[in-house]
């Protein structure tokens, strides 16, 4: 065992190495904008400088005397396309903001021209060259500026149906012995995953190959397809590798089907490597939020009314929003519950998901008033959860499938040293730094979706596995390769796994924490076909139990299944009998409660998942809890987060390394939330400043002094067949509040609005 | 980037030569034509962001083997232009001898760019003010002389106290030169009529009316070294910053002090991440010349070194967080141990 290979638990797989870390580590994996092209011709994008208004004029000039300049695409010569729905409302994109149709601006850093060169240089040497006159007119920025307008999201958003609402809260509040109101806020941030959001775009006569690091290769596929009015069938998308996706990619931008189309017109592909900066407007982003938790409690620490109202920063057009009170409405054991989520419209470019996009500004808000109850109460917050921990969640009564919230608590608390804190705030320093401890809770809905695999064997065990799942960083090569290994009880080393295109069975959005528990299901189902087979062949006599069938393996069976009679099949005997060189099976699974059109819409590259709170007698979350020191100079109030330690609980884990690897990356992430990210906005003109890696701040390895991640073991097999409930959305979640609980603790200062930054300490 | 045309000069009087020849008479350093490359970490930055357009790139690195050296002159130090700032920083007579110079360079950038950047260019880097940084935005006094200030109402957080105009608030990134200008450094320039040098402090212009001129170079004259007189072991600087790893200065201190049995006898106090230029707080000096060291009186430094500060919307918490920079650095200065 080493820390990053954690030796695996009850319920754990092997921490095998990544299936990909060699040719990651050496250079060799392929992004999209490394993907050979023949004689391409390079794009470059000009965004505009306003947020709100229109192009008077563009004088092209200058631009076009650049030496190697093919064409330069604005409004008036545009490829036209169609539009495309959001994601939300049957669609494919996550803006309904079509650029280049016309000459209004919706938002800042628009796409407003695409200058095509014979190099990327001189493409950017013209785009630098375009001159642009705008009729401006003011735009409202975000909350409390002029002109924006409020309405509640339920009625105008097709995926918030419902406020949760429970008994009386009104008169509970009213009654309540011990009571809290407190208010919060987070920030814009943007997901800045490494790899820039490139697109190349190749045509062979009327087919169209499609470069492009997405997290859903079925979604770009059909989106593009119906914006360009052509068969999806047309569309191909690659991208073996995808450099980081955070949400960003998980659904459609407008500049895949514009490039495709000046493809198309000249004839020629077209390669399109945007900047970092100007990836904070052409993409989504994660709103700023703002929150009012009004908590009831008895002195006991019992609540009795919980009231969550949650407002976020949505675009003109489209009311998005990420309603994060499912969630927080449903965590604690409560009698009386109340909630709002009101969309603001704003003239911004329509926001999207960002990892663990309800969770994280929602729980921040509720985790933290958690904090400032127990502080009221006189009680351990640790001990104030465990008083409210639940087996049912209180809206609808219904039994999470399993639930290890309180011992992730006795856990993280065990290995972090809580039992050494002294709660009162500013009671702990060393030299110049206040110490502080925080903790909070974690959790994020387990939800699956439709997905299809192909699955090929060879006599000499070689196995082939064909899905399109995506490889965003996350491992999803690798435990798709060990769910075939085991299942078929082949060695790990003869798996070869195709994903990332589109051309591959449909799999879901490797969004919403899905990914493992979707596609390792299907693969486990298509494996079992093949097992099938081959058992049937062999003992044509027999029926093949389900027993038999989750417990005879293909290979060498290892001696503590022997014992229990499983028998291994005889490979080449098998397939003597079968008399074939090769056994191929395809087929689909859908989680329990898919709606009835859920293979129609895999097909369609629409997601369909279900699970969270969405269940029909049941709620899936998986859990955890979050300790942090936190030090704050007393002299300059620098804050700075030198341990974090999670303990996650998330049913099988499939790989204890890769999963190590997520929940780690989430609490760094959750930490940087808390202390690091946010996108200006420059209020006058509705514009992002810092839309650069040197000013939108990240923690690198030096800024990451301890992280330690507990897994605990969980077995939970009400959710799908694996019994996997995810991990990629977890850790990210507590860590924004168990930092502002330990700032207090530090200092005995509130602070309620994220980023905690320097000037927010008054010590 | 635009097309540029790229020289190698090997020889001092080559690059002189090169950047001369291009420069118009009219236009200050900042515009002028040719632009000298070092390092080419701030340079490279600003012409992909087509900030900065020159028609011609003279690239001064041969020059390393004359403009590099660390080596002692005189009662004091010398430090070639072209040394690199980690060099420099791991220096052991730099460290042991004026502390405030190795932790400054130590303190900015990353490990990468400081193996990258150099003395001469770092001292030379412009501000990191966002609205001069995006070109988009038409009003900048600094790249459009006249055009008005993006940042003076916008978001200006990173912004100047001290030194500011009512055309210009954006600051001085850097860290390294508050320590030559408290250290009363000076500047050794060769330019196309030979040698001069000249007090660091005389370098850079603070923004006034003309932002768009910031320092008294002339296009054609490099800077070849540094010399520090005296020794200052009795030294710090004191960044506060919001990452740890590598960020720009929200405020910065340098301090330099030389004590005798308990009694100031001289005082250096420079801020960074503050002002407009390198900042010498003279006025701070001043009170701290022939006194005893107490904390009421690092109280009163630090309140006479912001006395002219001048905030803004989003910036000027950076006045009471300057004057506990400024004072608590003064505490460490006059309680380590040498």
């Amino acid at each position: 065992m080493t820390a990053a290979a954690p030796d695996p638990k009850m319920n754990m797989g092997q921490p095998v190495p990544r299936y990909d870390a060699v040719v990651k580590v050496t250079g060799r994996a392929t992004y999209a904008s490394d993907m050979p092209l023949s004689d391409p011709a390079y794009a470059f994008l000009v965004t505009s400088a306003i947020a709100k208004g229109r192009i008077d004029s563009l004088d092209l000039d200058e631009a076009r005397r650049v030496r190697g300049v093919i064409d330069i695409v604005t409004h008036e010569n545009a490829p036209r396309l169609k539009d495309s729905k959001l994601f939300s409302n049957g669609g494919y994109a996550g803006t309904t903001i079509q650029p280049l149709k016309s000459a209004d601006i919706a938002h800042d850093g628009q796409i407003i021209a695409v200058v095509v060169a014979e190099t990327y240089e001189s493409a950017r040497d013209a785009a630098n060259r375009v001159k642009v006159s705008y009729t401006a007119t003011t735009p409202s920025a975000t909350f409390d500026s002029p002109g924006t307008t409020i309405a509640a999201a339920k009625g105008q958003n097709a995926q918030f149906k419902e406020d949760p609402k429970v008994g009386d809260f009104a008169k509970a509040f009213d009654e309540a012995e011990v009571k809290l109101t407190a208010s919060y806020e987070t920030p814009t941030q943007h997901h800045n995953p490494m790899e820039l959001f490139s697109t190349s775009c190749a045509w062979m006569g009327d087919e169209l190959v499609i470069y492009e690091p997405s997290q859903f290769v079925h979604g770009l596929k059909h989106g593009v397809a119906e914006q360009l009015g052509i068969d999806a069938d047309k569309v191909r998308v690659v991208n073996p590798y995808v450099g980081g996706g955070f949400g960003s990619r998980g659904s459609m931008t407008p500049r895949t089907a514009i490039i495709a189309a000046i493809a198309k017109r000249l004839n020629r592909p077209v390669k399109l490597v945007p900047t970092r900066d100007q990836g904070f407007t052409i993409t989504t982003h994660r709103a700023e939020t703002r929150h009012e938790i009004k908590l009831g409690a008895r002195p006991d620490g019992k609540l009795v009314a919980l009231r969550h109202e949650g407002a976020e920063v949505s675009s003109r057009p489209d009311a998005y929003c990420v309603g994060g009170t499912k969630t927080t409405t449903r965590l604690y054991a409560c009698p009386n519950v109340d909630s709002l989520v009101s969309i603001v419209r704003a003239d911004r470019n329509t926001p999207g998901f960002m990892r663990s996009p309800p969770e994280v500004p929602y729980l921040f808000a509720l985790e933290s008033a958690m904090d400032e109850l127990a502080v009221k109460l006189n009680l351990d917050p640790v001990e104030l959860r465990r008083i409210n921990d639940t087996t049912n969640e209180p809206i609808g009564g219904k039994p999470y499938t399993s639930r290890s919230l309180m011992a992730c608590f006795d856990e993280a608390a065990k290995a972090f040293g809580w039992a050494q804190r002294s709660p009162q705030p500013k009671s702990m320093s060393d030299g110049d730094w206040l110490i502080g401890y925080g903790c909070a809770a974690t959790c994020y809905p387990t939800q699956m979706g439709p997905a299809a695999a192909r699955v090929r064997l060879q006599r000499d065990g070689r196995t082939r596995v064909e899905i399109a799942g995506h490889e965003i960083g996350t491992g999803a090569y690798t435990v798709i390769a060990q769910t075939a290994a085991e299942r078929l009880g082949v060695p790990l080393e003869k798996v070869a796994v195709f994903i990332g295109d589109s051309d591959l069975p449909p799999a879901p959005v490797a969004g919403g924490s899905n990914s493992t528990a979707s596609t390792c299901s299907v693969v486990t189902m298509v494996c079992d076909q093949i097992r099938q087979r081959l058992f049937k062949a062999v003992m044509p006599g027999q029926s093949l139990t389900d027993k038999a069938k989750a417990t005879v393996g293909i290979g060498q069976t290892p001696a503590t299944q022997a014992a229990k009679g499983d028998r291994p099949l005889d490979l080449e005997k098998a397939f003597d009998a079968l008399g074939v060189g090769v056994v191929e099976e395809y087929g689909e699974w859908k989680p329990e409660g898919a709606p009835l059109d859920s293979f129609r819409a895999m097909h369609s590259g629409q997601v369909r998942l279900v699970g969270g709170d969405q269940m029909k007698d049941q709620i899936a979350y998986a859990f955890g809890a979050e300790f942090v020191e936190v030090r704050v100079n007393r002299f300059t109030h620098e804050i700075r987060c030198p341990r974090l330690v999670g303990a996650f609980a998330a049913g099988r884990i499939m790989n204890p390394r890769t999963a190590r690897s997520q929940l780690m990356g989430g609490l760094i992430w959750g930490m940087s939330s808390a202390l690091l990210e946010a996108t200006e906005i420059d209020e006058r003109n509705a514009r992002y400043v810092n839309d650069n890696l040197a000013d939108y701040l990240v923690p690198v390895n030096a800024d990451v002094a301890n992280v330690e991640v507990i897994l605990l073991s969980e077995q939970d097999d009400r959710i799908n067949p694996v019994g996997v409930k995810g991990v990629g959305e977890l850790a990210n979640v507590g860590t924004n509040a168990a930092i502002c609980n330990a700032i207090y603790h530090a200092t005995g200062q509130r602070i309620r609005k994220l980023p905690v930054r320097l000037e927010n300490i008054e010590v | 980037m635009r097309p540029f045309s790229y020289q190698r000069a090997t020889d001092p009087d080559t690059a002189v030569r090169a950047l001369g020849a291009a420069a118009a008479a009219n236009n200050p350093l900042t515009h002028a034509r040719a632009q000298p490359l070092a390092g080419g970490t701030t340079l490279i930055d600003l012409m992909k962001l087509d900030v900065m357009r020159p028609a011609a790139i003279v690239d001064i690195n041969p020059l390393a083997s004359h403009w590099s050296a660390i080596e002692p002159k005189g009662d004091g130090v010398r430090l070639g232009a072209l040394a690199k700032m980690s060099d420099v920083a791991a220096h052991d007579e730099i460290q042991r001898s004026y502390p405030v110079i190795a932790n400054s360079l130590k303190l900015a950038a990353s490990a990468q760019l400081r193996n990258m950047a150099t003395l001469g260019g770092n001292v030379m880097q412009r501000t990191r003010c966002s609205y001069f940084r995006d070109v988009s935005y038409e009003n900048c006094n600094k790249r459009n002389p006249g055009s008005g200030c993006a940042a003076m109402d916008g978001v200006n957080r990173m912004h100047a106290v001290l030194g500011v105009s009512d055309q210009c608030i954006a600051t001085y990134p850097g860290d390294f030169a508050q320590a030559l200008i408290a250290l009363d450094a000076t500047v050794e320039i060769t330019g196309k009529s030979g040698a001069r040098s000249l007090p660091f402090a005389q370098l850079h212009k603070a923004p006034g009316n003309t932002p768009d001129i910031e320092t008294t170079l002339q296009p054609g004259e490099l800077i070849s070294a540094f010399f520090i007189s005296g020794r200052w072991p009795r030294s710090v600087y004191l960044k506060a910053r919001d990452r740890q790893s590598y960020e720009f200065a929200l405020s910065s201190a340098a301090v330099a002090l030389d004590v005798q049995n308990g009694t100031i006898r001289d005082a250096r106090v420079a801020l960074g991440g503050v002002a407009t230029v390198p900042w010498r707080a003279r006025e701070a000096e001043a009170l701290l010349k022939g006194q005893r060291f107490d904390d009421g009186l690092a109280q009163r430094v630090a309140d006479a070194a912001f006395a002219d500060a001048k905030g803004r919307r989003h910036n000027s918490f950076k006045i009471a967080l300057g004057k506990r920079v400024v004072a608590r650095a003064l505490q460490q200065a006059v309680t380590m141990e040498i």
